[in-house]
């Protein structure tokens, strides 16, 4: 403790005998060992090795010579007779090549995000207990809690009822589940806010229309976009596991390649989906990086 | 190396297409106000919007006459079938059949009643999926976690000089990342059969790649005065780490490795989807057939899980910090 840093200590003691009084807690580390070693043996007793399917090592190989054989024409969305194609701007395009069902990810999680980021303002503002009474702010917490543990799987289930299994399934299904960590994030923004911006903007003599644009956006909008370019990042790869129930997108392909064992096709999708997720990845960072520097 | 000597300011491309503003202040001085970049973002995100809702294929009209669907199926999550006394449960007491669904008919045997619904609902095949998500995503987690930080100790530029190591693991670890979990799950579960141990592995391939990133991320922002020290002693690069610079971590890897732990428990309830174990299998099998009371139970208890985990960590991160 600070506090007795200003008392003189009869007098200072040496290393040595810093070193012997230093603090010996063998019992609570013990107990985390033993603790941890239960869980395991626990865990490990449940999870058994049964070996290698039949099928398993044709896999393996299967997944390194799709890996270094990719279909180059899937791969680049080359429009061959049997293909469906679309027309966009006047362009026609595979619907089945890699660069089309790529693009659908994007835009599925695009779409989501920004939905969800307009939703979740309401929903942190009735969350948050600073704003609200303490009760509203309780239950708000609670349904955001409800949203972010039930898995975004669940929800595309849920969802495909609804709409059908297509890639507007996905837009839904993010929109709903991007609520709960961009609130979550909002509401922290919205705690962290210095109000004493406000009062000398009031002493300046600003209307409150004033006030909330110059004392509070600035404050929130930076946190914001990023909190959302984050979230964008998150929806990228949950829109390829969405996919894979059906939802749009590239996962549902790479899946069936996956189970009908069609390995050059699988080598394309991994490899484009790997290299959009690495862009990706490197933007948003350097787009946050640039907001948080101002 | 060569070292700039001053870089230069270099106007930026917008401002050279869009001249700034020229503003004459009353006491006779200029200043330059560059034009907004808002219409130009603006305009970019309606382009994309346009774009996204073109390859979608959004359409509110299907919300708006089919949302009461959500709405019913929701309803039907939200009433979990423990808690919903079934017809069973009157004849078992000797009640008219769809009596008022109230535990007051049952005057003083109203615990006996709720205890037999509960053991007829769908609760007590829950129980062992339910493990088996917990054990996968603990022995998951565990592990990942003790090869991340070796991995991380190579990958972070401060410990480790060598440019090229560096970028070489950056970039697997980068890709072990952006490999969606589940396509690593059903990857695993054809090479080794379906079951628990493909969702470990899966699991464990995901933290791994989650742990490295933060850890190095962390480690290339120690001081690095105690680990230099020991260098100059003699010691080698790993012991210098271990004993100048392993206290420094050791709060933050744990309180990442568990969170980790309670990212992968809500992570490992899906893998069942693709065949590797745990709840997943259960959550699929539900919505098949349209058991959304049942579904509910299944997801009441994911959340209790998921919560108590996440409150357990939280306290041992914040004991921790």
């Amino acid at each position: 403790m600070s506090k007795t840093g200003n008392i003189d200590l009869p007098r200072p003691l040496s290393i040595e005998e810093t070193y012997a009084q230093r603090p010996r807690r063998w019992w609570l580390y013990t107990l985390i060992v033993l603790i941890v070693t239960l869980l395991l043996t626990w865990s490990a007793s449940g999870v058994n090795y049964n070996g290698v399917t039949v099928k398993g090592s044709e896999v393996a190989r299967g997944i390194a010579t799709g890996l270094t054989h990719p279909d180059w024409d899937l791969l680049l969305g080359r429009i061959k007779e049997d293909t469906s194609v679309t027309k966009i701007l006047g362009i026609t395009v595979s619907t089945e090549g890699v660069p089309y069902l790529l693009f659908q990810t994007i835009a599925i999680a695009f779409l989501g995000t920004l939905i969800g980021g307009i939703l979740a303002i309401p929903f942190s503002f009735l969350a948050s207990d600073r704003i609200m009474p303490k009760w509203i702010a309780r239950i708000f917490s609670l349904v955001i809690l409800l949203i972010r543990t039930i898995p975004s799987l669940v929800w595309a289930l849920v969802w495909i009822r609804v709409t059908g299994p297509n890639a507007f399934c996905g837009v839904v299904t993010q929109s709903v589940c991007s609520i709960g960590m961009i609130s979550k994030m909002y509401i922290t923004a919205i705690e962290d806010l210095d109000v004493r911006i406000l009062e000398s903007l009031d002493a300046a003599g600003c209307t409150g229309f004033q006030k909330v644009r110059c004392g509070i956006l600035p404050q929130i909008i930076p946190n914001y976009i990023s909190t959302v370019i984050y979230r964008f990042d998150i929806n990228m790869k949950d829109a390829t596991t969405l996919g894979i129930v059906g939802a749009g997108g590239i996962g549902a392909p790479l899946i069936q390649c996956i189970t009908s064992s069609r390995w050059s096709m699988v080598g394309a999708y991994l490899f484009g989906m790997v290299l959009l997720m690495l862009v990706i990845e490197w933007l948003s960072t350097r787009i946050r990086n640039r907001l948080t520097r101002g | 190396m060569k070292k700039k000597a001053v870089t230069e300011y270099r106007v930026p491309l917008f401002d050279r297409i869009f001249k700034p503003q020229t503003i004459r202040l009353p006491n006779g001085h200029t200043v330059q106000r560059p034009r907004s970049r808002m219409p130009l973002i603006g305009a970019c995100l309606v382009a994309m919007v346009w774009l996204s809702i073109w390859l979608t294929g959004f359409d509110l009209g299907i919300i708006a006459r089919r949302g009461h669907q959500f709405v019913v199926i929701l309803s039907q999550i939200f009433s979990p079938d423990i808690f919903n006394i079934q017809e069973a449960t009157f004849t078992k007491f000797g009640l008219e059949p769809g009596a008022v669904n109230l535990l007051s008919v049952f005057d003083g045997r109203w615990w006996e009643a709720l205890w037999y619904t509960m053991s007829h609902s769908f609760a007590p095949k829950v129980f062992d999926p339910l493990w088996d998500t917990l054990r996968m995503s603990i022995l998951g987690s565990f592990i990942g976690a003790t090869l991340a930080l070796p991995l991380a100790v190579a990958a972070s530029t401060n410990i480790n000089r060598n440019k090229a190591t560096v970028s070489i693991i950056r970039l697997l670890l980068n890709i072990l990342r952006t490999l969606p979990t589940l396509v690593i799950a059903k990857i695993f579960a054809l090479i080794f059969g379906l079951g628990t141990f493909a969702g470990t592995l899966a699991i464990l391939v995901f933290t791994l790649g989650v742990i490295c990133k933060m850890m190095y991320e962390s480690i290339e922002t120690i001081d690095m005065g105690a680990f230099e020290a020991m260098e100059s002693f003699g010691a080698t690069k790993f012991q210098g780490f271990w004993s100048a610079s392993m206290k420094q971590i050791l709060p933050t890897y744990l309180s990442y490795s568990l969170y980790a732990l309670e990212m992968n428990v809500r992570a490992a309830s899906i893998l069942g989807y693709v065949g590797a174990g745990g709840l997943g299998l259960l959550i699929d099998e539900r919505i098949g057939w349209r058991d959304y009371n049942g579904l509910g139970t299944v997801l009441l208890m994911l959340f209790i899980l998921v919560v108590s985990i996440e409150s357990l960590s939280r306290f041992l991160r914040k004991k921790l910090s």
